[in-house]
């Protein structure tokens, strides 16, 4: 055998081993998922095919970027979902709205000028809008997505019996649902509770919206500027137009919202984080942020009936003069915000750019501070918070941070 | 035009075909490569076949690929990708008249370009006249940019999307080169067709150079009746490499309309440096390439969109194993890299004063084979991290590729 002959056998020969060590480690050299509990996006539990199949198609319409062409603005807040719910996890102050117009609760008084939300961006060509003069405003932070088929399918009549306007118990706790209108568009659930013809509002820092389509097609119009059958009045021209989304699409994304996993909290197991929950519990954080709550009926199976732990009453509670901005929605006072859900914070960072940005407007740079701001209902909670030791804080902390 | 382009090349082909009587020994390749030559000359640096005497050189290139890639764990399998087959034609109808034309398939048939397409007229060697479609000289990679003289099958991100590759517009201007015994240097000027709003209006969510490509109008009219200058200037020592600095700028909105002023005038200016070599020791080629964009925005416009960018590449090209192999006297294995970076947004938030991320960094090891010099297939792995411009946990890219990419 000459050398050539040596060569060319040679040569097969790494040529057969490169493509065997390719076929056998290729999947070991390529990155891996995350944990799902590391992670705010996936789906709930037993989706069915055709449910997986519109989830993917919202996951796209969530992530869909517009543009002038497409629809966006003229006047705007950001340009997709996506941009101000980053990994579908709380949103960044650079992609914060501004509310403005509405002091109590006889309305929003500047719907005339550019209300209820501040659009202070434009494509090309157009001017953005500005506050009018003598509105006051309130500055919002995007909330986190997920788990909100969860919140929706909440019944009203369970909402309601948290609720405790006249402070029987005397904890110092009331607790009151947002009465809000309903669009046109929105249709109320069968076992939906009405007073005076409003409905309970659940979503949004100040509970302003009755479900997640009313929700969507909310953030599509107010924020993006994309008209719909569902609302089809243009942000600024104040016209009709002709939908610049479908209405499947809309659904799809609803759906998307409504089947977004809720959150799995991380070493459930460890002594300290089960000792950080009894000090939650014992600092009377959980009054409000309940720790267990059960979805009525649903069409979603993975929604019907279940118990999950959102650490939330979905009802407004005044939270004091210091997180007062004179801005509110319904029939909820200035100074009375919806309890947020507390799921997920411990991956808040990780769509916030690194570090976090709590209370409605991102003015608190630790849950510490946040903790700290509470006032109003919470004063007595916020007090036994800071009546316990170092180590008891960073045990409560590390519990949160846990969810 | 695209049909007819094409049917002459086929027409072309086909008639030289029945005089040559199908005899290959007719068609002669006319590869040149010497310390002279730099990106300039790419453009008609190429092997193409050429029928006898005639004027007439017809040439081309193909790549087609294996892709298996995963982010954050998630594939959506194998693919095989037609990257692109793109068919050069050239001719010289004076000593001192040349006419060169690239058309090119990117993934079968999805987009079709005329890619190149100018007349030169040359008065002497340091000053040519170009007029046609040119590609914006921009960077090293945009004009020296054909498949296989490269080691990675993928394009390096920035250029590909910074800056953008091969973008290429109607215009005209000049280009020389002037040698020296030990120096050559080498100048390109044109006035063309540029860019448009889209490169702050697009699907990207971020200010994208190469959004402007998907307006085919340029070709038909500038967007805003201001031509963009794209100027290199490059030097050559032949025992050390080729140094090139270039420049690319113009106003891109449409800031009038018959005769009525909409918005301000809005530049963008983008500089690139680019540098190769080769290590006479130990025969590593080393390629690299850097560019810095500025984009004069609206104040009102959303956050993703950046007014700063930055990003280039270098890659380490090694010989390993020069060989005769089955049959290939000149067989050569090569063991390469590339690193990557872009930054799409370079600043800081206002609301936070922390920085604005939205990059990219990429490493690329590769093997190689290239049986002849025209010839490449090529294995490259990549590992990804992109972070968002938030600055939020990158998603970890992985991929695999396997292809080859050959001059025809």
């Amino acid at each position: 055998m000459n050398t050539r002959d040596k060569m060319n056998i040679l040569f097969r020969a790494l040529l057969i081993s490169a493509i065997g060590f390719l076929s056998a480690s290729c999947e070991k050299i390529l990155p891996s998922s995350p944990e799902e509990n590391e992670v705010l996006d996936g789906t709930i539990d037993a989706l069915s095919t055709a449910e997986t199949a519109k989830f993917l198609r919202g996951d796209g319409a969530f992530t869909r970027v517009f543009t002038s062409s497409t629809g966006l603005g003229p006047l705007f807040v950001s340009n997709s979902c996506i941009s101000c719910h980053a990994g579908d996890g709380k949103g960044h102050p650079s992609t914060s709205l501004v509310r403005f117009g509405q002091i109590n609760e006889m309305g929003n008084q500047f719907m005339n000028q550019g209300g209820p939300q501040l659009q202070h961006r434009a494509i090309v060509g157009f001017m953005p809008e500005t506050i009018p003069s003598g509105a006051t405003h309130s500055t919002f932070i995007a909330p986190a997505n997920t788990g909100l088929g969860f919140l929706e399918a909440v019944s009203d009549a369970d909402i309601l019996a948290l609720s405790d306007p006249e402070d029987k118990n005397n904890d110092g706790i009331s607790g009151v649902p947002n009465w809000i209108e309903l669009a046109d568009f929105v249709k109320p659930k069968s076992n939906s509770i009405s007073k005076n013809g409003k409905y309970i509002g659940r979503f949004g820092r100040k509970a302003g919206a009755y479900n997640l389509l009313n929700q969507t097609v909310n953030a599509y119009n107010q924020d993006m500027g994309i008209v719909s059958s569902f609302s089809a009045k243009d942000t600024f021209s104040g016209e009709n137009q002709e939908p610049e989304v479908s209405d499947n699409e809309i659904m799809d994304l609803v759906l998307y919202l409504q089947t977004l996993k809720a959150p799995l909290q991380r070493n459930v197991a460890n002594q300290d984080i089960k000792d950080g929950k009894v000090l939650f519990v014992k600092s009377q954080c959980s009054s409000c942020h309940i720790p267990q709550m059960t979805t009525g009926s649903s069409s979603i199976a993975g929604l019907n009936n279940k118990t999950f732990a959102a650490y939330t009453d979905l009802l407004m509670h005044d939270m004091g003069k210091a997180l007062d901005d004179n801005y509110t929605e319904g029939t909820a006072k200035t100074y009375e915000w919806r309890t947020t859900p507390l799921w997920g914070l411990g991956l808040s960072k990780d769509s916030q750019g690194g570090k976090v940005h709590l209370l409605h407007d991102g003015r608190a740079k630790s849950i510490d501070e946040a903790i700290t701001l509470h006032g109003g209902e919470a004063v007595n909670s916020r007090e036994k918070y800071s009546a316990l030791s170092t180590n008891e804080k960073q045990l409560l902390i590390k519990f949160l941070e846990s969810l | 035009m695209v049909k007819q382009y094409i049917l002459v090349i086929l027409f072309s082909l086909i008639s030289h075909s029945v005089f040559a009587q199908i005899d290959s020994t007719l068609f002669k390749r006319k590869p040149k490569a010497d310390s002279s030559k730099m990106n300039i000359d790419a453009v008609y640096n190429r092997p193409f076949l050429q029928v006898g005497r005639t004027p007439l050189g017809i040439g081309g290139y193909a790549e087609l690929n294996t892709n298996y890639g995963v982010i954050d764990g998630v594939s959506e399998g194998l693919s095989f990708q037609m990257r692109r087959m793109t068919l050069f034609l050239g001719g010289s109808l004076h000593s001192k008249i040349k006419f060169m034309s690239e058309i090119e398939f990117e993934d079968g048939t999805k987009e079709i370009n005329i890619e190149f397409a100018a007349l030169d007229f040359q008065f002497d060697n340091f000053f040519n006249f170009r007029g046609g479609i040119v590609v914006n000289p921009i960077g090293a990679f945009n004009q020296n940019h054909d498949g296989p003289k490269w080691e990675f099958i993928d394009r390096p991100i920035s250029a590909t999307q910074l800056l953008p590759a091969t973008f290429s517009n109607v215009g005209m201007g000049i280009y020389g080169k002037k040698y020296t015994k030990q120096w050559v240097l080498a100048y390109e000027a044109y006035l063309t067709n540029g860019f448009d709003e889209t490169i702050i209006d697009n699907e990207f969510s971020r200010t994208s150079l190469s959004a402007a490509k998907a307006n085919k109008d340029r070709f038909e009219e500038s967007s805003n009746g201001k031509p963009l200058f794209t100027g290199k200037v490059a030097i050559r020592h032949r025992k050390i490499g080729e140094l090139g600095l270039s420049y690319m700028g113009g106003i891109y909105n449409k800031f009038q309309d018959d005769g009525f002023v909409l918005a301000p005038k809005r530049a963008l200016n983008v500089f690139a440096i680019d540098f190769n070599t080769v290590l006479k020791k130990t025969k590593t080629t080393i390629t690299a390439e850097w560019a810095w964009i500025n984009v004069d925005l609206p104040s009102s416009y959303a956050v993703q969109y950046g007014s700063k960018q930055n990003g280039g590449f270098v890659d380490v090209v090694q010989p390993v194993f020069k060989k005769p192999i089955i049959g290939f006297s000149n067989s050569t294995f090569y063991v390469s890299c590339r690193l990557e970076q872009v930054d799409w947004n370079t600043g800081k938030f206002i609301e936070t004063s922390a920085k604005m991320y939205d990059e990219t960094f990429s490493i690329m090891p590769a093997l190689s084979w290239r049986p002849i010099s025209s010839t490449v297939i090529r294995l490259n792995y990549r590992r990804q991290k992109q972070r968002d411009f938030l600055g939020n946990p990158p998603a970890n890219a992985g991929v695999i590729q396997f292809g080859l990419s050959s001059y025809f």
